[in-house]
């Protein structure tokens, strides 16, 4: 098994989601530069977060013209689990690989800070291992994680179960006060209609140790390697 | 030619850094200035003399990387002179 990290200029999370991958999973994982026109043979890709390209023009607007991303696009129509995290999955939305769009944190701040989250799905590759009754918590660090979708977009996300993560309090309430950037729905994390692709703006891959705070988002990267060793054995 | 791009925050869309400078003008006293919505200039030298095609080039680079679709409005503009 071996999953790759995508490597953008202004990427500065790769090296954690590398770190988690690696060091406490203990999973073969590449760097993937975001010249590559292919992603060689990988079974999970981590769009990573950072500042792409400077975030110019919009968060992931250019980063998501990068070579790789089309073979990105290609592994995700195949099925392929991809995990965009915080500005990978900004990418992943300015790629359409998962709908709807990112405006600026409402209460206009960027926002640094651990969260709680409730996991609204299991049926993704990277949720099926997270224990129904947990709370996560994570760090989100973001300007622009105020996720959008309009009225009809949102319905489809409920309808289809699309909504992965929402922000929530300690004890799993979904409430105004629990939400760090104004998303529509406590949105923090969504899926795309096939399920294989996921967007979050929380960091898993910085709660990964105890020590450093959390180590809730191992239950994801628990998850994806559940699921892809399923795959092979079965 | 030149050609200029005005981007846009659609109506129906929050705009922080625009409220934030707003909050900013009214503590300055401009009690008069009741709204103000922040977005882009871009401006394109295209290779060519045609206004219609100049036109043409700046609408499709606003549909598929300046302006986000979903969420933006642009506006394009050529000389006064073509």
């Amino acid at each position: 098994m071996k999953f790759g990290v995508l490597v953008f200029p202004g990427s500065n999370c790769d090296h954690d989601a590398y770190h988690a991958l690696k060091h406490i999973h203990g999973i073969d994982t590449t760097f993937i530069w975001h010249k590559e026109t292919e992603i060689g043979s990988v079974d999970a890709i981590i769009v990573p977060g950072g500042f792409s390209y400077g975030d110019y023009l919009r968060s992931g607007a250019i980063a998501r013209f990068s070579p790789v991303m089309n073979a990105v696009a290609d592994f995700a129509s195949g099925g392929g689990p991809v995990l965009g995290i915080c500005n990978g999955f900004q990418i992943l939305l300015e790629a359409r690989l998962l709908p709807g769009t990112m405006m600026a944190n409402e209460q206009l701040r960027f926002t640094c800070k651990l969260v709680h989250l409730k996991c609204e799905s299991r049926n993704t590759p990277f949720t099926g291992s997270v224990p129904d009754t947990q709370t996560l918590r994570m760090p989100v660090a973001h300007g622009e994680g105020n996720y959008y979708a309009d009225d009809e977009l949102y319905k489809k996300l409920l309808d289809r179960n699309q909504v992965v993560f929402r922000y929530c309090d300690a004890n799993g309430n979904i409430t105004p006060e629990s939400n760090p950037n104004g998303s529509v729905g406590n949105i923090a994390g969504i899926c795309n209609e096939s399920r294989n692709v996921v967007g979050m703006m929380p960091h898993p891959e910085r709660a990964v140790e105890k020590r450093l705070g959390s180590d809730h988002g191992r239950f994801l990267f628990n998850s994806v390697i559940d699921n892809l060793s399923y795959a092979v054995n079965s | 030619m030149q050609v200029e791009i005005v981007i846009t925050l659609r109506e129906s869309i929050l705009d922080p850094k625009g409220k934030a400078s707003h909050h900013a003008l009214e503590n300055l006293g401009f009690k008069d200035i009741t709204g103000v919505r922040i977005g882009k200039f871009i401006q394109l030298d295209v290779d060519t003399n045609d206004p219609d095609q100049a036109r043409r080039a700046a609408e499709q680079a606003c549909e598929k990387l300046l302006a986000n679709m979903v969420m933006e409005d642009y506006e394009i503009r050529l000389p006064d002179n073509v």
